[in-house]
C-alpha cells in the first residue's frame, strides 16, 4: 500500500471510531474528561464535540497559516461571528433555522472578503497586528452590546424554540450534538483536502514558500491570499455555529477574545502547521487536555498538594503554554513533524546508508 | 475649553504609557523582526514587581518612599523578565522569526496562567501616595497628579531613548543593526549583545508602563491580563508610528492616546458607544494603513 492508501484508511478508522463513541458505554478509570468514568457519558462527549469543533477550525486556520503562510491574529472574529450571528437570527429575531444558518454564512463571507482585503494590502507583521486590531475591535463591538443585541458581557442564550427537537440543548440530545460537531469536522477536513490538494491549493503553499517567484511567474497572489483567508474564514464560522449549539450560551471572553485565536495558532503548531492532521490532532489533543486538566484539579485529593506543585497545575492555561514553549523550542514541526521525521531518514543515516553499501 | 484641555492633558498621559509600551516593541521587531507577544507580560510583571514591593515596604518609610521602591522594582521586575526572556527562550531560535513569535506567544499565556494561579484574577490594590490622586491646578486645568507623573516619564524616557540611542556605543550599534542586521555583525560586532540589551531596555519601559497604566488608569489595580489588552494598543501605536521608528512610536502613541480620549469623552455616553475610544483607534489604524502601509515613519517592511 502507498503512503496516501494507508493515510486514507487510517483516517477512515478513525472516523469510524469517533462516529460510534456514543454506542460504547465503557467504563474507563483515569482517562476520560467527564465527571463520569464512562465513555459515553455526556460530560465526555460533550468535551469531545468540543475538540471536533474546535479541531474544524484550526484545520481552516491552518490553510491560511501552514499552508499559505499567512500568520492572522483574527480568525475568532468569524468564529465569533458564526456564534452570534446565528444566535441573534435565532434567539433575538427568531428566525427560522436554515435563514439564521444563510444569513450568518453571508455575514462571514462579506465580512472575510472586506476586511481581508484590507488587512492583505500590507503583508508580514503588519498584516498580523492589523488582523489583530480587527478582530479586537469586534470584541468590543460585541461587549458594547449594540441595541441590545449581543447581551454584553453577561452573554447571550441561545433559544432553541426554532431548532428541531433533535437540535435542542436537552442532555439528552447530547450525542445528536456530538454528531454534529463531528460532522462538522468531517465535512471541513474533506473541503480542505480538496483545496489544499487542487492547484489553488498549491498557489498557496507557493505563496508561502516565495511569493516574489510567484509573481515573477505571472501569478498575482492577491487573489488566491483573500480566497485562502475566506475559506479559513467560513469553517471558523461553522465551527462557531457548532460551538453555539453544543454549548448554548455565548460569552465574549469564551468566543471572541483573542486568547481564542492564541489556543487556535497553538494548536495548529502543537500538532504540525501545513498539515491536515496534525492540525486537528493538534486541537484534540488542546482540547481534551485543558479539560481534562480542569477536572484533575477539580479532584478533592488535588487540595492536599503543596501549594507549588497544586497552583501550577491547577492551571491548564500555564501548562498547556508551557508545553507550547516546549514544543516550538525543541520539537520545530509538531506532532506530524514528530512523526514524519521518524520517517524520513536524517542526512546522517542516509550518509551511513551509503558508506554501507559501498 | 477647559474640558478640551484636561482631555487633551490626560490623552497626553495616556499617549505617554502607549509610548512606554510601543518603544520596546518597535525597537526590539526593528532590530530582531520579533513580534513580541511577551511583552504584554513584561508590563504585568513590572506592575506586579511594584505591588510585591509595596507591600513588603516597611510602612514607617513614608508612602513617596515607598512609592519610588515600587518604581524601580517594576522597571527591575520589567528589565529582568525581558533578560531572562531573551536569554532563555528567544536566544535559541535566532534565525527562525515565526518560531520566536510562537515562542513569546507561549511564554505569555503560560506566565498569565500562573499569575493567575497564583493571585487569582482579582485584582491585587497597589499602595500609592495619596498625592498622586489629588488634583493639581496648571494653566486653567486641574488633573489628578499621577497624569502628570505619567507625562513627565514618558518625556524623561524619550529624551533619554533618544540621548542613548544617539550619542553612546550601544545606542549606535542598536541604530545600525535596526538599519541592517547583516552588515553590523558583518563589522564584527557582536550583534547578539545587542539583542539582549534592546529587550532589557524593552522590559524595562514596559515593567514602568504597567505600573504607571495601573496607578494612573486602573484604579491602582494590578491583574494578571491588564498587560495583554494594552499589548494590543501598543501594537496599534507601532504599526500606525512605523515598525522600528522610536519618534514614529512617539507621535503614534500620541495621536492613539488623543483620539481614545476625545472620542471616549465626547461619544462614550451614547448607549452601545461604551467601547467607542477603543473603536476609533482600531479605525485610526485602518485608515492611516490605507494611506500609508508603512505608517508615518516607517521605511521598509
Amino acid at each position: 500500500m502507498t503512503r496516501a492508501r494507508v493515510a486514507v484508511a487510517l483516517g477512515a478508522i478513525f472516523a469510524v471510531f469517533f462516529a460510534l463513541v456514543p454506542f460504547i458505554s465503557l467504563h474507563v478509570d483515569w482517562v476520560l474528561p467527564g465527571t463520569v468514568n464512562v465513555v459515553n457519558s455526556t460530560g465526555t462527549l460533550e468535551v469531545l464535540a468540543l475538540c471536533f469543533i474546535f479541531a474544524g477550525v484550526a484545520l481552516g486556520y491552518d490553510v491560511m497559516f501552514g499552508f499559505t503562510g499567512l500568520l492572522s491574529l483574527g480568525p475568532v472574529m468569524y468564529f465569533a461571528t458564526g456564534v452570534y450571528v446565528f444566535d441573534i437570527a435565532l434567539t433575538r429575531w427568531n428566525w427560522p433555522l436554515a435563514s439564521a444558518l444563510g444569513l450568518t454564512f453571508a455575514v462571514s463571507l462579506v465580512l472575510a472578503l472586506v476586511l481581508g482585503a484590507i488587512a492583505l494590502r500590507v503583508s508580514g507583521i503588519a498584516f498580523t497586528m492589523v488582523t489583530l486590531a480587527f478582530a479586537q475591535a469586534f470584541y468590543y463591538l460585541i461587549e458594547d452590546n449594540p441595541h441590545g443585541l449581543t447581551g454584553g458581557d453577561t452573554g447571550l442564550a441561545l433559544s432553541t424554540a426554532r431548532l428541531p427537537a433533535f437540535m435542542s440543548g436537552a442532555v439528552s440530545n447530547t450525542r445528536n450534538l456530538y454528531w454534529i460537531a463531528f460532522g462538522f469536522l468531517v465535512l471541513a477536513y474533506a473541503v480542505v483536502w480538496v483545496v489544499t490538494e487542487s492547484a489553488t491549493g498549491h498557489v498557496f503553499v507557493a505563496i508561502r514558500e516565495n511569493e516574489r517567484r510567484l509573481e515573477v511567474l505571472g501569478v498575482r497572489p492577491f487573489g488566491y491570499k483573500l480566497a485562502s483567508y475566506t475559506l479559513s474564514s467560513l469553517v471558523a464560522t461553522g465551527g462557531g455555529v457548532a460551538y453555539i449549539l453544543l454549548i448554548g450560551t455565548a460569552v465574549p471572553s469564551a468566543v471572541a477574545s483573542t486568547t481564542v485565536t492564541l489556543s487556535i495558532l497553538v494548536m495548529v503548531v502543537l500538532g504540525g502547521a501545513g498539515t491536515r492532521w496534525g492540525a486537528v490532532t493538534g486541537a484534540i489533543l488542546y482540547v481534551y487536555l485543558q479539560q481534562y486538566l480542569l477536572k484533575v484539579a477539580a479532584q478533592p485529593s488535588f487540595a492536599t498538594l503543596p501549594s507549588f506543585l497544586r497552583v501550577p497545575l491547577s492551571q491548564p492555561q500555564f501548562l498547556l503554554g508551557a508545553i507550547f514553549v516546549l514544543f516550538v523550542l525543541f520539537v520545530p514541526g509538531g506532532v506530524a513533524g514528530l512523526v514524519s521525521r521518524r520517517r524520513t531518514p536524517s542526512l546522517k543515516q542516509l550518509v551511513a546508508g551509503q558508506r554501507r553499501k559501498q | 475649553m477647559t474640558v478640551f484641555l484636561s482631555l487633551t492633558f490626560s490623552g497626553v498621559a495616556l499617549g505617554a504609557i502607549y509610548f512606554l509600551a510601543a518603544s520596546g516593541l518597535s525597537l526590539i521587531y526593528g532590530l530582531m523582526d520579533i513580534l513580541n507577544f511577551a511583552h504584554g507580560l513584561f508590563m504585568t510583571l513590572g506592575a506586579y514587581a511594584a505591588w510585591d514591593a509595596a507591600t513588603h515596604a516597611p510602612a514607617s518609610w513614608g508612602a513617596p518612599v515607598i512609592f519610588v521602591v515600587s518604581l524601580v522594582a517594576a522597571v527591575l521586575g520589567g528589565a529582568l523578565a525581558a533578560g531572562l526572556t531573551e536569554v532563555l527562550v528567544i536566544r535559541p531560535l535566532y534565525g527562525r522569526p515565526i518560531s520566536q513569535i510562537l515562542v513569546t506567544i507561549g511564554l505569555d499565556l503560560a506566565a498569565t496562567g500562573l499569575l493567575l494561579g497564583a493571585f487569582g484574577s482579582n485584582p491585587q490594590s497597589l499602595p500609592v501616595p495619596l498625592w498622586m490622586m489629588e488634583a493639581s491646578h496648571f494653566a486653567g486645568i486641574s488633573l489628578p497628579n499621577a497624569d502628570y507623573v505619567a507625562f513627565a516619564g514618558g518625556l524623561v524616557v524619550l529624551i533619554a531613548l533618544e540621548w542613548f540611542l544617539r550619542r553612546t556605543r550601544y545606542g549606535i550599534i542598536i541604530r545600525a543593526g535596526v538599519e541592517n542586521r547583516t552588515m553590523v555583525s558583518a563589522l564584527g560586532i557582536n550583534v547578539a549583545r545587542a539583542f539582549t540589551l534592546v529587550f532589557v531596555i524593552g522590559g524595562a519601559m514596559a515593567g514602568l508602563a504597567g505600573l504607571l497604566y495601573a496607578v494612573v488608569f486602573s484604579g491602582e489595580l494590578v491583574s494578571p491580563t491588564q498587560g495583554d489588552s494594552l499589548l494590543i494598543f501598543a501594537f496599534i501605536v507601532v504599526v500606525i508610528g512605523g515598525l522600528g521608528s522610536i519618534r514614529g512610536s512617539a507621535v503614534a502613541a500620541l495621536m492613539v492616546g488623543l483620539v481614545q480620549d476625545y472620542t471616549n469623552f465626547y461619544l462614550g455616553n451614547h448607549p452601545g458607544m461604551a467601547e467607542i475610544g477603543n473603536l476609533s483607534v482600531v479605525l485610526l489604524l485602518a485608515v492611516v494603513l490605507e494611506w500609508r502601509p508603512r505608517g508615518l515613519f516607517g521605511s521598509a517592511l
